[in-house]
């Protein structure tokens, strides 16, 4: 039984279609991950989804209350977490989560209790009367993951929450959530366009330019590449492509003083490689292909940062500009 | 739909702000007694309007309003700041109706434009003006409905401003006209023709009008009140709900 219903979403800014017809849907206590470059559409989906934005076409459903049309009803059942920090930095841990409670009509008895499991699951009880302002970055996420659960949502939307965190303390916020589903019965649903975190989902939809481009599990999305790399360099690489081709009719070729060849279950096939190849190694070592690899070809691009920022940036004007119009 | 508890802990929430900005609340309530006692004092020597009654006197129920206009605009503005911080998508994604945050706004803004006025208020022998018992209640009860009125008029403003470049405009071109046209400092009817009519359309101009009732019983026109205290209570009542409204609404537009 699907939580998350998605059908023919569209959402068009001007001349901009953020989302462009997708359809999907995510199952009861799924982490379902949304992955694509920045400017792809991934928080328009989100906005859509939490009440934000009304589409221009299609619908969506969580929990069988319609997004558009049963606002209060979807807001009850979910938690949400921002890109950018939505805490009160003039109120302390407590007086935030605590404002919370009284927004969700959550029962007063209850609230404290609750305060108290939440700050305990993120590790803060000993900053409880502390003021926001002096936490760190890695502290204020983990607060916020606290707040969106203090009422107990049936999904948790996550919208990039390890952006522009230390890879420690993303790490550490994974833990969390990888601990999370398996005590609570949530479903999560994140955005990303870090190819590693991607990776901890049940199922993943690549979204490029407004469109749903792949949908399945992390490991099926990766036999879109062939296989894993192996990178060898030997005494002599000539002879050992002809002795490769040989032995196991694989088609190695040269590169970088080295000799490249593509197979299934590379770490299995290192040690035969190994042990039968009558030339000395040099080294060795294998690559196995990631979401990355998947992206490239899928949409013949990566996904970097450096070169989409950009992107986004102009998106984000764009939706501004538009809304600022439309007052 | 009004949803109380949420309008309980927005107002909350700006009550223990409020306390722990320190220097907010000393910048509001510096100005107006800056006005007072320097002001006030400095132009007691030049300007002498009737026997018995000095110019401070005269400014005093216009150094009220400066109080609340400032403090509510101010508060008000901090939607502003909830959105540039990225609080206000806490409130806006909680199931609450966002007549809700506009209510639990309104209110906690009148209630610290209240407090500031009463602070203002307890000045007064300071100054050598003697308020009965009476005269404080009203202008107390004054103070809400005029404090409630503008702090309106500020959640709409903030609801439309979508960055702090607007901050300084809507002080230079808003709240400073706002207090120069008000009759504060000069009665409106001795203005210009051209001014008057704008201040006419002000409606700081009535609460203060109200507030020179209470204060200024005694004082031949144009230093008393300049308008009947039912049209100043009507016209602020009415523009409070009007100016409310529109903030709820334009609060509900999501694109």
């Amino acid at each position: 039984m699907p939580i998350i219903n998605v059908q023919n979403l569209s959402k068009q800014f001007k001349s901009l279609k953020a989302v462009d017809d997708i359809t999907f849907s995510v199952n009861e206590g799924e982490v379902f991950g949304f992955l694509g470059p920045n400017g792809a559409g991934k928080t328009t989906t989100i906005n859509i989804l939490c009440t934000l934005l009304t589409p221009t076409g299609g619908s969506a459903e969580i929990a069988g209350h319609d997004c558009a049309t049963q606002s209060d009803q979807v807001r009850a059942a979910i938690g949400l977490i921002f890109q950018d920090t939505t805490l009160d930095a003039g109120l302390t841990a407590y007086e935030n989560l605590k404002f919370h409670a009284y927004l969700y009509n959550l029962d007063r008895r209850l609230t404290e209790r609750r305060i108290d499991e939440m700050l305990s699951v993120v590790e803060l009880q000993n900053r409880k009367h502390d003021l926001i302002k002096h936490f760190s970055g890695g502290m204020k996420r983990r607060l916020e993951i606290a707040r969106g659960l203090l009422h107990y949502p049936r999904v948790l939307f996550l919208d990039e929450p390890t952006l522009g965190l230390d890879p420690q303390t993303r790490n550490t916020i994974w833990e969390f959530i990888t601990t999370l589903r398996n005590k609570e019965k949530i479903t999560v649903f994140m955005t990303t366009h870090y190819m590693d975190e991607a990776e901890n989902c049940d199922r993943i939809a690549i979204i490029d330019h407004g469109r749903i481009i792949a949908l399945d599990t992390p490991a099926t999305l990766k036999q879109v590449v062939r296989g894993d790399v192996i990178h060898l360099v030997t005494a002599d690489n000539k002879r050992a492509i002809a002795e490769i081709q040989r032995l196991f009719n694989i088609t190695a070729r040269e590169e970088n003083n080295g000799l490249v060849l593509e197979t299934e279950k590379g770490d299995e096939f290192i040690p035969t490689l190994i042990h039968s190849l009558p030339i000395r190694t040099v080294s060795v070592s294998l690559k196995k292909p990631t979401l990355n690899d998947v992206f490239l070809k899928l949409t013949g691009r990566t996904i970097r940062d450096d070169v989409l920022q950009d992107d986004r940036e102009t998106t984000r004007e764009f939706v501004r500009s538009h809304r600022r119009a439309q007052r | 739909m009004i949803q109380w508890r949420p309008v309980y802990v927005i107002c909350l929430r700006e009550f223990k702000k409020f306390f722990r900005e320190k220097s907010r609340l000393l910048g509001t309530l510096a100005r107006p007694v800056l006005w007072l006692f320097v002001v006030g004092n400095g132009m007691n020597s030049l300007i002498r309007p009737q026997v018995g009654f000095s110019y401070l006197q005269f400014i005093f129920p216009g150094m009220i309003g400066m109080t609340i206009l400032f403090s509510s605009i101010f508060s008000s503005i901090s939607i502003v700041w909830d959105r540039e911080f990225g609080f206000m998508k806490e409130m806006l994604v909680a199931p609450i109706s966002r007549l809700s945050i506009v209510i639990g706004k309104a209110v906690s803004g009148t209630a610290i434009s209240v407090a500031q006025a009463i602070i203002i208020l307890v000045l007064t022998p300071f100054l050598g003006i003697h308020l009965s018992f009476t005269q404080f209640i009203e202008v107390v009860a004054a103070s809400v409905l005029v404090s409630f009125c503008i702090t309106s008029l500020g959640i709409l403003i903030a609801a439309r401003l979508t960055s702090f470049d607007g901050f300084n405009i809507i002080m230079n071109f808003l709240v400073m006209p706002m207090l120069f046209l008000s009759g504060a400092m000069y009665p409106v009817t001795s203005m210009p023709v051209a001014l008057r009519q704008l201040s006419l359309i002000n409606p700081l101009t009535y609460g203060i009008d109200v507030f020179k009732h209470i204060l200024l019983r005694n004082a031949t026109p144009p230093l008393g009140p300049e308008f009947l205290l039912s049209v100043d209570l009507i016209i602020v009542a009415v523009f409070s709900i009007i100016m409310l409204t529109l903030a709820a609404l334009s609060f509900r537009t999501k694109s």
